[in-house]
């Protein structure tokens, strides 16, 4: 790394800089490696796996139903997100058809998971950027979203609230009016903060122009979400791969065309809007009652009532509890579409009761490739937005 | 798992095997998946061709997954998710590698996202990914001994 540059006026040295792990603006334990020519970024190199866990190959070590709660601590921005995406892949696997009633609950529940980590990224980007007063505003709608998660699973975060075949519990009373509450008043919230930003003379000059990353760039390095619907590809997994439901659901796929930073925040923000258009929907489509949970004896616990006055489902529930359940030999990958991308979890079975092997194509993780291309040959600022706008979680990238 | 009548039938099978037909050593179904086992010395070059052929399409590398069949051998096999974003439709290839000095070609130069793929599987399975212009560690640190995803490193690691 002690590369030099030509310059008109006789020869220059770079100099080299560790930005991170420890830098509140990368959002974690990332740590950028940079080479700068004065203010100018001539490389930047990321280095992780400062927060690797080995989740992989602790899922191998799990029953199916235990590594649920590993795909929580993946992306705990997201981790409904990411229950979902596990939970689908086994159904999968296992050839299970879920309750209509609980697809619809789980849409609900991955959409606000959306706003979450949206609500998240906008309050701590526009913080990068200094504009502090946003964080504090989307913190406060964050905290009504985890009290929704509290309320159904009893968990703010590690929800592990999606189960496979279903949910892990029926929802308590009251808890649509609290959503409804919710999404009735957010529309005024968003029109806050885009008063706060979308014209702001100085985000707009931290974020126009900043970070471009053409469609054929991104295509190529494989980013997806949001990053990539703002380079004007519109590929989103719920109308591509339509799952849990989504084909049932009316919404619009937001992309922009400029492909910088200001596109990126402008796409998250209308996927704010097009969350609630869901959210809205599920709530209409939500029976008042009905199944949570497959109906797969040996697979799905049964319920406690159940047990009180079957032998049989006492014997099942001792099975699924001591061996758990084993799937037939085969794999299957199963995409959903996160906050922040493509999240895809590859799982191998070997008909045994524990997965043979758990691969999760983690969006941050690639998404992250697309660094160099943002930051290279811009100022050291810049690189802060750009980082900011990939919108990267470091426990995802590391896993 | 056996080859179904029914996968031969799929066109980008049927075209793959018109464009070589050594290139394809089986193919399978499940779950509506379909799985393309290439010859491992043709990977590279069908790679490319999956990419650029009009109707094939497939510009979108979404992942790069290794699992390790420990003890059976060919001892690892190599995933390959692949989307084409303009014609809606995916599949996966897959290579097998000898246990022994495990080598595949780098599909980079068809999709650079498996710049960051191929490392990471090079850290936790060993496997080496020839014409990869940067093959080191990514998660573990470099110092590290072993790959830890593979099947004979115990979970709770090795005790020194």
């Amino acid at each position: 790394m002690t590369t030099t540059v030509e310059t008109a006026a006789g020869t220059t040295q770079t100099m080299v800089l560790n930005m991170g792990p420890q830098h509140p603006s990368t959002h974690g334990v990332l740590r950028v490696v940079l080479e700068l020519d004065g203010e100018t970024v001539v490389k930047a190199r990321s280095e992780i796996g400062y927060l690797h866990t080995g989740i992989e190959k602790s899922c191998e070590a799990l029953t199916y139903s235990q590594a649920i709660t590993l795909t929580d601590r993946i992306d705990y921005l997201a981790p409904l997100s990411n229950n979902l995406g596990y939970c689908l892949a086994v159904e999968k696997l296992l050839g299970l058809e879920v309750p209509k009633r609980a697809q619809y609950i789980r849409v609900l529940l991955t959409e606000l998971t959306r706003l979450n980590s949206h609500l998240v990224w906008l309050g701590t980007h526009a913080m990068d950027l200094g504009a502090t007063s946003v964080m504090l505003y989307c913190f406060r709608e964050r905290e009504d979203i985890l009290k929704i998660f509290e309320m159904v699973s009893g968990q703010r975060m590690m929800t592990s609230y999606f189960r496979i075949g279903g949910l892990a519990l029926e929802p308590p009373p009251g808890w649509l009016e609290r959503v409804r509450r919710f999404i009735d008043m957010f529309p005024s919230r968003l029109a806050e903060y885009e008063n706060l930003l979308t014209r702001n003379r100085i985000f707009l000059m931290r974020t126009t122009g900043i970070g471009i990353l053409e469609a054929r760039d991104a295509v190529a390095l494989g980013i997806s979400g949001p990053t990539l619907r703002a380079a004007g590809v519109a590929y989103d997994v719920r109308k591509f791969f339509p799952y849990s439901g989504y084909e049932e659901f009316e919404f619009d796929v937001p992309t922009r065309t400029e492909s910088d930073c200001y596109a990126r925040y402008l796409v998250r923000v209308a996927e704010m809007r097009e969350s609630l258009k869901i959210i809205r929907q599920a709530m209409g489509k939500i029976p008042p009652d009905g199944p949570i949970r497959a109906d797969a004896p040996g697979i799905i616990p049964p319920q406690r009532e159940q047990m009180k006055t079957e032998m049989e489902a006492l014997i099942f529930h001792f099975k699924i509890f001591t061996e758990g359940f084993a799937p037939p030999p085969g794999e299957v990958y199963q995409r959903v579409e996160s906050p922040r991308g493509e999240v895809g979890y590859f799982i191998v079975s070997d008909g045994s009761a524990k997965p043979y092997r758990v691969k999760v194509r983690a969006p941050s993780f690639v998404n992250l490739q697309a660094l160099p291309k943002l930051a290279e040959g811009r100022l050291v600022a810049d690189l802060i937005a750009c980082i900011g706008t990939i919108d990267i979680v470091l426990g995802e990238v590391d896993r | 798992m056996t080859e179904m009548p029914g996968v031969k039938q799929n066109p980008i099978v049927q075209r793959l095997r018109a464009w070589d037909e050594n290139a394809v050593a089986e193919v399978s179904e499940f779950r509506g998946e379909l799985t393309i086992v290439l010859a491992l010395t043709r990977l590279g070059r069908a790679a490319e061709y999956l990419r650029a052929e009009p109707g094939l399409q497939f510009d979108f590398l979404s992942d790069i997954s290794a699992v390790d069949r420990f003890p059976s051998e060919p001892r690892f096999e190599v995933n390959y998710h692949l989307l084409s974003i303009s014609l809606r439709q995916t599949v996966r290839l897959r290579v097998w590698v000898a246990g022994k000095d495990p080598v595949v070609a780098s599909v980079m130069p068809v999709w650079p996202t498996a710049n960051w793929h191929e490392r990471e599987i090079f850290d936790l399975f060993g496997i080496r990914f020839e014409g990869h212009p940067d093959l080191h560690r990514i998660l573990m640190p470099d110092d590290w001994e072993g790959h830890p995803l593979r099947k004979d490193y115990p979970v709770e690691g090795f005790r020194t």
